[in-house]
């Protein structure tokens, strides 16, 4: 009941707020998404961190086509849920400088998108899955393409096809599991119990990797993602970023690992690689970019490559690196993209020549521009370095090539981080940063409370590493005994 | 039967209140002739009757039966001040379109070959009329020549491969000639072969599925729009219905010699409705050729016929109509406007009317299937259908083809939304109203509970 108080409320929210017009509908939007956090905090009070899925619900609701509303909580589910519903409130706030045409669609369809995230992250059923997955989608395609920048149609019908083309694919492989399953339903326990010999395996792994590799993005699947990011307005980066890109991790996780071992197992070599791969391009590119944005969207690239890496370690500290990493990235990366929207906003551009010197007219933000930065690169007492150095050692030891590619070039990483921050920070100020304001109210706010969490869960990582253990492992022991087993 | 009297009666009712000049009484008289059509379907519910071994109501012909009433319920909604302009026969149009409804009952309960043809003829003799009944507009005399030209070419097949199986069985009822086939599965008469491709042919031209779509895309342009709307949906349900009830019928048993045939087509349908579509400047004509490519979807419960084929098609029609009714509602008050209807005069329509192009946008979104609308659920169930045997590959090709369908659908909902047009206010009658919001709830309440029909039949 209370997860369907979670799921709902964002959408009643959207409901609401997209009949109110003008600036109270930032505030409705924001009144919603505390709401939600406050039944997420609630949820956690009552959550045990065992392996048990808790909070389920599960109702009948297509019953011809054998589909249920069926839902629940574990530590992996946990860990999502809390990075959507911090990031929610703290995204709308950051909105609160600019005024949106439109202002009540723009919030509504912000709250739909949680409500669409939320039943993706929680659901156990597969046609569930499925339609949090969409319902993600569609809000945030309006978003991009109503609020975005000059070349938001065409860059946006890109990503909109690329998502939905894998996301079809992956709705074939449910069927085909839906098919397989003699009691004929979604129901994700039942997927977990199919016995799939390694050919049809291969196949499934396919159709879901696929979608959940676009979703990330890993290479060679990334080629929207840049562009998208340009050219979204600033609250529309830091969904893609800080949350979308989470479902398709979590996806791997939930829905791919195990469903089929075997498939996982046959083709994990090709999966590591092209992880891999990725960060090294994407790292590659970054170091070249003129536009700080674009730069932050493919060092994000790199980043999400690591932790699919991680993924497929198939150990412990991999995994529990990924749950780290995807609250440490959620959280980080909306602070850049923040930012740099700060900067954007006030001097209109991004351009990493054009800007210098900030640091003199406006110390506050140079301070937690810092801090984020550092949580970025993996500083230790910040977040980022506990979930690095978990997927770090965990990829070096699955491979000790891959491992050392990966480690030095996220070292690389953070020569073109500070690099980037260096020339936008440091150095004497022109014409144009001189008339730079410091960040101020709810800019305020929002950086700071980003920067606490950076240097808490740096320094006391335990509380999230406790909430997901026990069902990682959990989940690893099923891919395990399903892999012996067949052999 | 009731149902087809009351339709009939009353047309005749409305021709002759338009003899005598009655012009305030046409529509609510219609609408009641309807609504009472509606209630007996209603009431004969699981009570099949058969007629003569003419005409079966079973719960398939009512619930097909139902579904065209109700959306021909809709489209005379439309008709305020439409027939009106240009023409004094207002009558007429009323009339015709009622006999044309009368005629698709008779092609969805139809249980005789012979019955096939006459519902099948009462139909389009109307539709040939309604086609070119702006007989001052070259566009819409060209459709009805047009139309009449390759229906009759059409109804030729049908007949001739109609004669073929009679010549086989010695028989034009449908459970006769079934019969016939069980009994010699393996010793069918070499006659009957060529009059199943004949008669499939013949039903492939009626419901515009590819290669014989070629009439769909000019007809559907010259055709007065309402008439077009009536076109696209009532009458493209009712061929389908028809279309099912012979071939998951009758020729079942044959199902291993028709299918690569009929796969062929719904092949060629889906790449050629999309392809085609994807290019079209032209609402009315993109919306022509999307319906080509819906033919493809819909054909596909017939590419693996289970027990839910009927129930697939029913979901299917039904998103398919409502959707389609919005849009051609939304491009009647556009042209109306605009005096166009490329897609262009649609550019800022969610400025000029906030709600016209809400409503739009989801048809759209409808068509295209996105999840939690009808439409989805509607091509789900077509896939779902046709993975049941495992035919992955045809499922990748309408995947693919649903890939294009969105460029060409979200085509509008970025000329609505992100495009700068005119700043004319655009008003919408309460009339379109009623049937703009009732369409976008019936779309989203299928969509999101679609059990109430999938149970249906």
């Amino acid at each position: 009941m209370e997860l369907l108080i979670l799921i709902f409320l964002p959408l009643a929210g959207a409901i609401v707020t997209s009949f109110i017009k003008g600036g109270a509908a930032k505030i409705s939007a924001l009144g919603f998404a505390l709401l939600s956090l406050c039944v997420t905090i609630g949820l956690l009070a009552q959550f045990t961190p065992d392996a048990t899925t808790q909070f389920a619900v599960n109702y009948p609701w297509i019953q011809q086509l054998g589909i249920n509303f069926h839902a629940g909580i574990d530590g992996i589910s946990m860990i999502t849920v809390i990075l959507t519903n911090v990031l929610v409130p703290l995204i709308i706030l950051s909105t609160f400088k600019h005024e949106y045409k439109n202002a009540g669609i723009f919030y509504a369809l912000i709250l739909f998108m949680q409500s669409g995230l939320l039943l993706v992250f929680t659901a156990l059923d597969g046609f569930l899955f499925y339609i949090g997955w969409e319902a993600a989608l569609i809000p945030i395609y309006f978003i991009c393409a109503i609020w975005g920048g000059k070349d938001r149609i065409k860059v946006n019908m890109k990503f909109f096809v690329y998502t939905i083309a894998g996301s079809l694919f992956m709705l074939l492989g449910i069927i085909y599991l839906y098919l397989q399953n003699p009691a004929k339903n979604f129901d994700i326990n039942a997927f977990y119990a199919l016995n799939l010999d390694s050919y049809q395996q291969g196949w499934i792994f396919w159709a879901f990797f696929i979608a959940f590799a676009i979703k990330m993005p890993i290479f060679p699947f990334h080629t929207w993602q840049p562009d998208t990011y340009t050219e979204a307005p600033a609250p529309g980066t830091m969904l893609l970023s800080g949350i979308m890109l989470k479902m398709g991790i979590y996806g791997v996780i939930r829905w791919l690992l195990p469903i089929v071992p075997q498939g996982v197992n046959d083709w994990i070599c090709v999966a590591m690689i092209l992880s891999v791969i990725g960060i090294v391009y994407a790292s590659l590119i970054a170091f070249t970019q003129k536009d700080a944005k674009r730069l932050v969207a493919y060092s994000s690239i790199g980043h999400v490559g690591l932790i699919a890496a991680g993924i497929f370690t198939l150990n412990t500290q991999g995994m529990q690196g990924v749950m780290v990493q995807m609250l440490s990235h959620g959280i980080n990366v909306v602070g850049l993209f923040f930012v740099l929207d700060i900067i954007s906003s006030r001097l209109k551009t991004n351009k990493i020549d054009e800007l210098g010197g900030l640091a003199k007219v406006a110390p506050q933000l140079a301070i937690v521009f810092l801090i984020i930065v550092l949580g970025t690169v993996a500083l230790p007492g910040t977040n980022g370095f506990i979930g690095e150095f978990l997927l770090l050692y965990s990829v070096y030891d699955y491979n000790a090539w891959l491992g050392a590619i990966a480690g030095l070039t996220i070292i690389f990483g953070a020569v073109y981080m500070l690099r980037m921050y260096q020339k936008v920070m440091l150095g004497t100020t022109n014409d144009l940063t001189i008339t730079f304001t410091d960040i101020k109210g709810t800019e305020k706010v929002v950086l700071y409370t980003i920067c606490v969490l950076i240097v808490a869960m740096g320094v006391y990582p335990k509380p999230i590493l406790n909430l997901s253990e026990a069902s990682v492992q959990h989940l690893l022991e099923q891919v395990n005994q399903k892999l012996t087993g067949v052999n | 039967m009731n149902i087809i009297i009351t339709i009939a009666v009353t047309a005749l009712v409305v021709l002759y209140a338009g003899l005598f000049k009655a012009k305030k009484a046409l529509l609510p008289l219609t609408l009641i002739g309807l609504l009472v059509a509606l209630g007996f379907a209603v009431c004969s519910w699981n009570n099949p009757t058969t007629y003569y071994s003419m005409m079966r109501m079973d719960n398939f012909a009512l619930a097909f039966s139902a579904i065209s009433i109700i959306g021909t319920f809709f489209i005379f909604l439309l008709t305020k001040n439409y027939f009106a302009e240009g023409s004094d026969n207002v009558a007429e149009y009323f009339t015709l379109i009622l006999f044309a409804l009368c005629g698709i009952t008779i092609m969805v309960s139809y249980q005789n070959m012979s019955m096939l043809f006459i519902g099948l003829e009462i139909m389009s003799v109307s539709l040939y009329i309604l086609a070119g009944i702006r007989k001052l507009n070259f566009a819409s005399n060209e459709a009805s020549l047009k139309y009449f030209l390759m229906g009759a070419f059409s109804t030729g097949f049908l007949l001739f491969g109609i004669a073929l199986i009679y010549g086989a069985t010695g028989s034009f009822d449908i459970a006769v000639i079934q019969q016939y086939l069980i009994d010699n599965v393996k010793s069918v008469s070499p006659l009957f072969y060529p009059g199943v491709i004949l008669v499939m042919i013949g039903l492939c031209f009626k419901v515009g599925a590819a290669p014989f779509h070629f009439w769909t895309p000019d007809v559907y342009e010259g055709s007065p729009s309402l008439i077009t709307a009536f076109m696209s949906t009532v009458v493209k349900t009712a061929g389908f219905a028809a279309f099912l009830r012979l071939f998951a019928g009758a020729f079942e048993p044959l199902h291993d010699f028709w299918t690569p045939a009929l796969m062929v087509i719904v092949i060629i349908t889906l790449c050629v409705g999309n392809i085609t579509a994807l290019y079209q400047k032209n609402f009315k004509r993109m919306l022509a050729y999307s319906s080509i490519s819906h033919a493809g979807y819909l054909l596909f419960s017939l590419v693996v016929l289970t027990t839910n084929s009927a129930s697939n098609v029913l979901v299917y029609a039904a998103a398919y109509t409502f959707a389609s009714i919005i849009a051609f509602a939304v491009l009647i008050l556009v042209k109306q406007k605009t005096g166009s209807d490329s897609i262009d005069s649609f550019n800022g329509l969610g400025k000029r009317n906030p709600l016209a192009a809400f409503t739009l946008t989801i048809a759209m979104l409808s068509l295209a299937g996105i999840p939690l609308t009808a439409g989805f659920i509607g091509k789900y169930v077509m896939f779902l259908n046709v993975m049941e045997t495992y035919q992955t590959a045809l499922v990748v090709i309408a995947i693919l083809n649903a890939l294009v369908g969105f460029y060409y659908y979200f085509k509008v909902i970025i000329a609505m939304w992100f495009k700068e047009g005119s700043e004319v206010e655009l008003e919408v009658p309460l009339q379109y109203k009623i049937v703009l919001v009732f369409s976008v709830i019936v779309t989203f309440f299928l969509g999101v509970y679609p059990d109430l029909i999938l149970n249906l039949i």
